[in-house]
């Protein structure tokens, strides 16, 4: 067998494997290089999936070569290699970005570990993503959550410890009772395999232990993606983590259990169950109104930059679940593109943040806080981050020619489909406010005159602005060139659909 | 009698869960949430074993046995709930080192002390 | 506890037998209860009681820190690197078939690498979380 049959485990792997090796040689370079080059792997395999996925369809690989639904199953579809792509992605982009932003934000002496740990994380996000088997995401997530507490206990600020603890103990919670939806699902089944799971549950659809299955892993992963009421962790975890930590996590590990929801949602419940016979989507519409509209307003009043896009991320998790609530082609589609395209601006704003805090910062004194007053002015010593900011900050409003503008476009579609007039009037408010966020940034850059001693404020390298600009572009091109994100998100909605019948 | 272990799952979540949100000590908090996760290990392990039922070893004296793949699954989500004890002990160990203190309510009078500092300098 | 007479005594009597244990369970977990991580942690278990008795700076002194986190390390690269050996052999990741000429001995070659990979990361990471809580905050303690 070529190495190319291998290619839905050695996304997995090569991740996984970089993080032991980082640890083993005790080096800081070394263990950048290593997790880096396992990044690259992965993105590259993940390429390699997609086309391949694109060409010839679905591909299941047998851990162990026990056939499923004995064995462990790791399947690819588009969606899966969807998400592969934007995870592994981001990670290739990222890992670059923080090694210089690490150097001021993180001891020494701990280097490897922080390149260990994102190895680890990253090794979990994409195998949540890849597996086929229901306990595998358990573990595959308590991989990934436990890397990203670590992670952000890393942050210079002792609030950072707080953060990561909150975080932990409320991603357990989340994490116990998607593995109690999961016990349910296998008392009433008798299997772990997703797919196996689906056809077996028809027999029991109704049944009350299902709802109960049903009822734990919604809560469970909403925890997990920071659905609106759930969101408490989010905030301060983004904010007091290190930089390149809060780039990463935003762009991919709520994006990553959405995916989930929906795997479990379409593959394993079944569109029927879900969407017609529950309240589950009016519920969820609720309370993704809710998200988009409470979260943005009180992101208008932040004084922290980074507390800012935190909350913003939370409205945006809004968007994404509004359009899984409709239950409709046009609404999954949307959800799907904006996974990527939020995705995409959300890491460029938190990475050009953290080239504004580095900037901000004097060499051996303790990290600077992006607060507003002392971004007085900064358009003129920054001017590449300042308006890599506000380009990314148009894609979270969605205007046209940015990425956001799309996704935002096919929700207000879906809207009209169902011929819920209001809806597309809320979605045009709520970006009003999203206006409202980005202008307070744009004010305090360009139009207030920076203060006397702002002249040790310097623009970031150039290693820094490089790959913050190459997401900047991409959230322009996905504004023009909608035929990768739109054409895979549609053709992934697709497949799920018409799996889900 | 049929329901006990049921009863017994539910009575260490919710026990687990109420500990976790009612305390303020973040060690008790850990405490709570390893109860809870003890109560996932009885309802997966429960339903696994069959009465009279043995080892799933092949040998022809036996013909009735458990299901050994709950066990497996367990083994790992307790790995998995040691790693998170270990990991918020030593969380909680850092946090105290930071703050002085192991009590949320004092961890935030502390935080808004600061703040409050910090709106009269400037 | 280094004054206590009949500490050290029974200490140093019982360790040899609870580290031999730690490898009898390891290697008959093919036929009985046991295997690599019940191993580990017994194996762990009798480093940790040396360390109470006789101090944690002599247990670093038998297992320093860096091969602790060799050994959590290593585990799970020789767990991986036999995954990776499975498909260079020919057969998926993981497939302990392809390991030997005969299957049934394939599939014991395998777990027997495996289970070890498993037995040294999780003695190692007992290690490491008692050598960091023990190590933290009382440095004076430690002569």
């Amino acid at each position: 067998m070529s190495l190319s049959a291998h290619l839905p485990v050695l996304q997995v792997v090569l991740p996984l494997v970089s993080a032991p090796i980082a640890v083993l040689f005790r080096h800081g370079g070394f263990a950048a290089g290593i997790v880096t080059g396992g990044a690259w792997a992965a993105f590259a395999t993940a390429i390699g999936l997609w086309l391949h996925v694109a060409e010839f369809g679905t591909i299941s690989y047998h851990m162990g070569n026990w056939a499923p639904p004995w064995g462990i199953e790791y399947r690819v579809d588009r969606l899966t290699s969807f998400v592969l792509l934007l995870v592994s992605g981001t990670a290739a982009v990222v890992l670059p970005w923080s090694r210089a932003s690490i150097d001021r934000e993180i001891p020494e002496e701990l280097h490897y570990l922080y390149y260990a740990m994102f190895g680890l994380c990253l090794a979990g996000l994409l195998g949540i993503t890849v597996t086929g088997d229901a306990f595998n995401i358990f573990v595959f997530l308590e991989i990934s959550s436990l890397a990203t507490y670590v992670l952000i206990a890393m942050g210079r600020n002792r609030r950072a410890l707080a953060a990561a603890y909150r975080y932990l103990i409320m991603g357990s919670i989340g994490a116990t009772f998607i593995v109690i939806g999961i016990g349910f699902l296998y008392l009433m089944t008798g299997t772990l395999n997703l797919a196996d799971m689906a056809v077996r549950l028809r027999a029991v659809e109704n049944s009350r232990p299902v709802l109960v299955a049903l009822a734990f892993l919604t809560v469970g992963i909403s925890l997990k993606l920071a659905l609106f009421p759930l969101h408490q962790w989010l905030p301060n975890a983004y904010t007091y983590a290190p930089s390149a930590v809060t780039a990463f996590l935003a762009a991919t590990a709520t994006k990553v259990s959405v995916y989930v929801l929906i795997r479990f949602y379409y593959s394993v419940f079944g569109e029927s169950l879900v969407f017609e016979q529950l309240p589950l989507p009016q519920f969820m519409l609720a309370l993704s109104l809710l998200a988009m509209f409470a979260a943005s307003f009180i992101a208008i009043f932040q004084d922290n930059l980074k507390r800012l896009f935190a909350y913003s991320s939370v409205g945006q998790i809004g968007y994404i679940t509004l359009g899984l609530s409709f239950g409709s082609l046009t609404g999954l589609t949307g959800s799907i593109v904006h996974l990527l395209n939020h995705g995409v601006a959300k890491a460029a704003i938190f990475l050009l943040i953290g080239g504004l805090v580095l900037g901000m910062t004097k060499p051996g004194t303790v990290t600077a806080e992006p607060s507003f007053d002392r971004l007085a002015g900064l358009s003129k010593r920054m001017p590449y981050t300042s308006f890599g900011i506000v380009i990314a900050g148009l894609s979270l409003i969605g205007v046209p020619g940015t990425a956001g503008f799309i996704s935002k476009w096919h929700l207000i579609l879906a809207a009209l489909e169902q011929d819920q007039f209001w809806l597309v009037a809320a979605i045009v408010v709520s970006s009003l406010l999203a206006v409202a966020y980005v202008w307070r940034f744009v004010e305090v850059a360009y139009f207030t005159p920076p203060p006397e001693d702002s002249t040790s404020v310097q623009e970031a390298p150039l290693s820094l602005l490089v790959p913050a600009w190459l997401l900047v572009t991409a959230t322009i091109w996905f504004g023009f060139d909608t035929t990768f994100s739109v054409g895979s998100a549609s053709d992934a909605a697709q497949q799920l659909l018409k799996a889900a019948q | 009698m049929a329901h006990f272990m049921y009863i017994a799952t539910v009575f260490l979540m919710v026990a687990g869960l109420y500990i976790v949100m009612a305390r303020g000590n973040l060690i008790k908090k850990l405490i709570g949430l390893s109860i809870l996760q003890t109560s996932v290990y009885l309802l997966y392990i429960a339903p696994g074993k069959l009465l009279g039922g043995t080892a799933p070893i092949l040998a022809p004296q036996y013909t009735v046995y458990s299901n050994p793949l709950p066990h497996v699954l367990i083994l790992t989500a307790i790995v998995v709930g040691v790693a998170t004890l270990a990991l918020g002990l030593a969380i909680t160990v850092r946090i105290r080192e930071a703050y002085g203190t192991i009590e949320e309510d004092e961890i935030i009078a502390i935080e808004i002390e600061l703040l409050k500092k910090a709106d009269k300098l400037s | 506890m280094q004054s206590d007479l009949v500490l050290r005594v029974i200490g140093k009597i019982l360790i040899p037998f609870i580290l031999l244990f730690a490898v009898y369970v390891q290697f008959h977990g093919d036929f009985g209860p046991g295997g690599g991580f019940q191993a580990g942690v017994i194996f762990a278990t009798g480093i940790i009681f040396y360390a109470l008795i006789f101090g944690l700076h002599k247990a670093r002194t038998v297992i320093p820190d860096n091969v602790v986190e060799a050994m959590l390390a290593g585990g799970v690269l020789l767990y991986a690197g036999f995954g990776i050996a499975g498909f260079l052999l020919g057969g998926n990741y993981l497939d302990y078939f392809v390991l030997s000429k005969d299957p049934i001995h394939g599939q014991h070659r395998g777990i027997f690498w495996v289970e070890l990979g498993v037995a040294i990361t999780v003695c190692g990471v007992m290690l490491k979380i008692y050598y960091m809580f023990a190590s933290r905050g009382n440095s004076e303690e430690q002569h």
